[in-house]
């Protein structure tokens, strides 16, 4: 409420206890390679989309991993599901599948709880 | 919490702080926001602990407030300090003792300016012979004035009327201590328990009876920064930072805060009232909300001071909690009575200065 | 050959420089200041890279050091240490002098003493301990709380004591992050229900199969690894830990609630090192570990010919790399005690 000409600031720290992390344990459960990431942006640095938007495969892959699914669910629709972060990836993570698995438990997290 | 542990890291940090014969310099805003505390630490250390503590009639603002707004720029900030010492120097003094934590910060910061840059002293001596003829001598010991209660904390505690327990349950009172920024952040080595776990107000508060609460966001800013406030806009920023305190220190139920600040006590103190009017949320029990004191205030009310007389009307979260619980004999229809009788003043031990 | 070394310092460094000399029919003199050899050995449960018992590394040094003729002496110290003109004088605790042809230095590493990092609060809080105080928890067989409970969340700090300009430590302890990963995975066995986090400033994972117990740790085992200083701990009212930490990656800064803590305390320069390097006039390097006359085929010589060392008191390394380093003494010894003859 601005009754004195400022509002209160609202912290941006990543709150992991409130945070809902059941987006992340819906991927790790189906793709168990998601586990491997160790966000080195490999794939980010490839990316087709991310070359000229501001979708960033790595920084997805951790913000589902923390639960902050608000920041992650319009960005999932940009990617092209081409594939070239699957080929650069070292650790042999499944990127392309977590793109799409992720869409998936939005859209059933939409739908009904999962 | 294991208070051995604590209790190490505290005997770490101790400084060397004078025994008698201060010079005191005032706040610049202290004597409006809390315009007893000044008055009742000069009757502590004069009448109750006979020390010498001697006020020139024309020192200045320090200048710290415009410095740290970037309104001041620093050499004039240090000439005008030079001034300071200079009439600290002629009336015969060398133990500086400073009322506000911004000032102590200062001085401590200038003085260790001109330790590992003497050419920058060189300077600010000529400026000032330029500018107002006078000389000085760097003070010999700087304690801030919350030091020096620290100090003598036992001698007013064996002339305590009152220890901070609750007279109802033999509780002592949680007390939660706030500190000043730029009393032991800046440099942790001048501040007594240095900056992880200042001892300063917890030697106070243990001696006095209280019990003091280690609660998470213990060393977070009150949001008191010059820039912060002295903007509109950015007050959001500011009453944000005392917000995160409040909702870290609500679980402990303390039952009063305690401050050696100018700003903080004032920012714990009305923010209150702010976040209750935008939010509506209250930090105490029983929806009130927490009173905070300085550490002068508390001093006074240890030794029975009459509340009124230190002010406690003028704090906008209502201190009468505290002076139920400690079992303080204070009048309530007194609390906004400015005519003040002889018969009056000599019943409740008024300060006279 | 008729000749009598005096080793300084009974762990992994010293027992193994010790059994190869007297394979050879070296004299050997082995001085230890505890009433056990074996050194920090006798405190880890199992190592790394493969978690074998650390048992069985003792037993392999006792088996080519007891009974092999060694002259051990255990609860003594170095007094004097003086070079004469022809040998080495050294007056232990118990005011015996030993005349040495040639001595080795091996007196190993002390771990940091993580209290001097207040602000994670070791030594304050009830609920964190370091990584040495884990390896007992594993020796002991449980993990538990200072309330007799099970942990469900652990968070393990990477860096105590070490990369650390505050606490005057800048170099790297080389094996806290694998002693991290192990840990975290050992934590995961014994208690299958908790979630183990990580937090790091950077992996370091340089050893034969180092980085592939990081793939197992995360594979098979669900540790998170957070990239990010911790920069405080606190206690919460339910006597929980609650961390500040920068997500870096994310580019935002995190709060969560742990309920125990584990710090991964770095390797320093021994007490017992420093005292030797001031009675024997030896050099130590920025790092106050000892510094030897060249870093590329010198590692184990000192600046005083006839003083070698061995292990970790010229740098941190692992027991393969310990064990290694003696033998290299052993030859360098062998080397020099055939030329001065």
């Amino acid at each position: 409420m601005d009754k004195f000409g400022f509002t209160i600031s609202t912290g941006r720290q990543i709150d992991y206890e409130s945070n809902d992390r059941r987006i992340a344990e819906y991927i790790f459960e189906r793709e168990p390679s998601f586990r491997l990431c160790i966000e080195c942006g490999g794939c980010s640095a490839t990316c087709t989309t991310g070359n000229f938007t501001d979708f960033s495969l790595r920084e997805l892959n951790i913000l589902i991993k923390r639960g902050e699914n608000e920041q992650v669910r319009e960005k999932l629709n940009k990617c092209m599901l081409c594939g070239k972060c699957t080929l650069v990836c070292p650790r042999g993570v499944n990127t392309r599948n977590i793109v799409v698995l992720a869409k998936k438990a939005f859209q059933k997290s939409d739908e009904y709880a999962i | 919490m294991i208070l051995e542990g604590k209790k190490a890291v505290w005997k770490d940090y101790q400084k060397e702080i004078a025994e008698d014969k201060y010079y005191y310099v005032r706040s610049c805003v202290r004597q409006n926001f809390f315009p007893g505390s000044e008055t009742a630490f000069l009757k502590i250390m004069r009448e109750e602990l006979n020390k010498d503590v001697y006020e020139h009639p024309c020192h200045t603002s320090c200048t710290g407030i415009g410095y740290h707004s970037d309104i001041v720029p620093v050499e004039t900030t240090m000439t005008v300090v030079a001034r300071q010492f200079a009439l600290m120097t002629e009336a015969g003094y060398e133990n500086l003792m400073p009322s506000c934590i911004t000032s102590f910060g200062l001085y401590t910061e200038i003085l260790d300016t001109w330790h590992h840059f003497p050419e920058v002293e060189e300077k600010v001596r000529r400026q000032l012979k330029k500018a107002t003829g006078r000389e000085f001598k760097k003070p010999k010991n700087l304690a801030h004035s919350s030091d020096v209660i620290f100090k003598f904390r036992k001698e007013i505690g064996a002339k305590a009327k009152y220890k901070l327990i609750n007279k109802e349950t033999g509780e002592p009172l949680k007390v939660v201590d706030h500190i000043g920024c730029h009393y032991a952040k800046m440099f942790p080595s001048k501040g007594v328990g240095g900056a992880e776990y200042p001892y300063v107000l917890t030697g106070m508060i243990e001696e006095w009876g209280g019990q003091i609460i280690d609660y998470p966001e213990r060393r977070h800013c009150c949001g008191f920064g010059f820039r912060q406030y002295l903007v509109q806009a950015n007050r959001g920023f500011s009453v944000a930072c005392s917000k995160e305190k409040f909702e870290s220190m609500k679980p402990f139920k303390p039952d009063m805060i305690i401050t050696n600040c100018p700003g903080c006590p004032m920012f714990l103190d009305r923010w209150q009232y702010v976040i209750n009017e935008m939010e509506g949320k209250r930090y105490g029990q029983n929806g009130e909300g927490i009173p905070v004191f300085t550490y002068e205030e508390v001093a006074g009310l240890v030794l029975g001071y009459d509340p009124w007389e230190l002010g406690l009307q003028m704090h906008q979260t209502d201190c009468e909690p505290v002076l139920n619980k400690i079992g303080t004999d204070y009048s309530p229809e007194d609390k906004y009575n400015l005519d003040i009788s002889p018969s009056y003043s000599k019943k409740h031990n008024l300060i006279n200065v | 050959m008729g000749k009598h070394v005096v080793v300084i310092g009974g762990g992994v460094a010293g027992l193994e420089v010790a059994g190869q000399l007297s394979k050879v029919g070296i004299e050997v003199s082995l001085i230890e200041k505890d009433s056990n050899t074996g050194g920090h050995l006798n405190k880890w449960y199992k190592l790394f890279p493969d978690r074998r018992k650390s048992s069985e590394v003792m037993e392999y040094l006792n088996g080519i050091t007891v009974n092999k003729g060694i002259n051990l002496m255990t609860d003594t110290s170095i007094e004097m240490f003086n070079r004469k003109r022809d040998h080495f004088s050294i007056v232990t605790s118990g005011g015996k002098e030993l005349i040495a042809d040639a001595v080795i230095v091996a007196t190993g590493f002390d771990l940091f003493k993580s209290a001097r990092k207040e602000e994670y609060g070791y030594g304050i809080y009830d609920n964190v301990i370091t990584s040495a105080d884990l390896e007992e928890m594993f020796r002991k067989g449980e993990i538990s709380l200072t309330n007799n409970t099970i942990p469900e969340k652990i968070g393990i700090i990477h860096c105590v004591g070490s990369r650390d300009e505050k606490v005057g430590n800048f170099y790297c302890s080389k094996l806290c992050c694998v002693t991290a990963v192990k840990q975290a995975i050992e934590i995961r066995e014994f208690l299958p229900e908790s979630k183990v986090f990580c937090f790091y400033m950077d992996m370091r994972m340089g050893g034969a199969l180092y980085e592939e117990l990081y793939r197992e740790a995360q594979e098979q085992w669900g540790v998170s690894f957070i990239r990010g200083k911790v920069s405080e701990a606190s206690e919460t009212i339910d006597n929980q830990l609650l961390i500040k930490v920068e997500d870096t990656l994310a580019g935002r800064p995190l709060k969560m609630k742990l309920d125990l803590l584990v710090l991964m305390a770095g390797m320093e320069m021994s007490e017992g090192g420093k005292k030797i390097a001031g009675i024997g006039g030896l050099r130590t390097g920025e790092n106050r570990f000892f510094a030897a006359t060249d870093n590329h085929f010198g590692s184990n010589k000192s600046d005083i010919e006839g003083v070698f060392y061995a292990g970790t008191c010229t740098a941190p390394m692992n027991i393969t790399e310990t064990i290694s380093h003696a033998r290299a003494a052993a030859i360098e010894v062998i080397d020099y005690l055939k030329c001065s003859n």
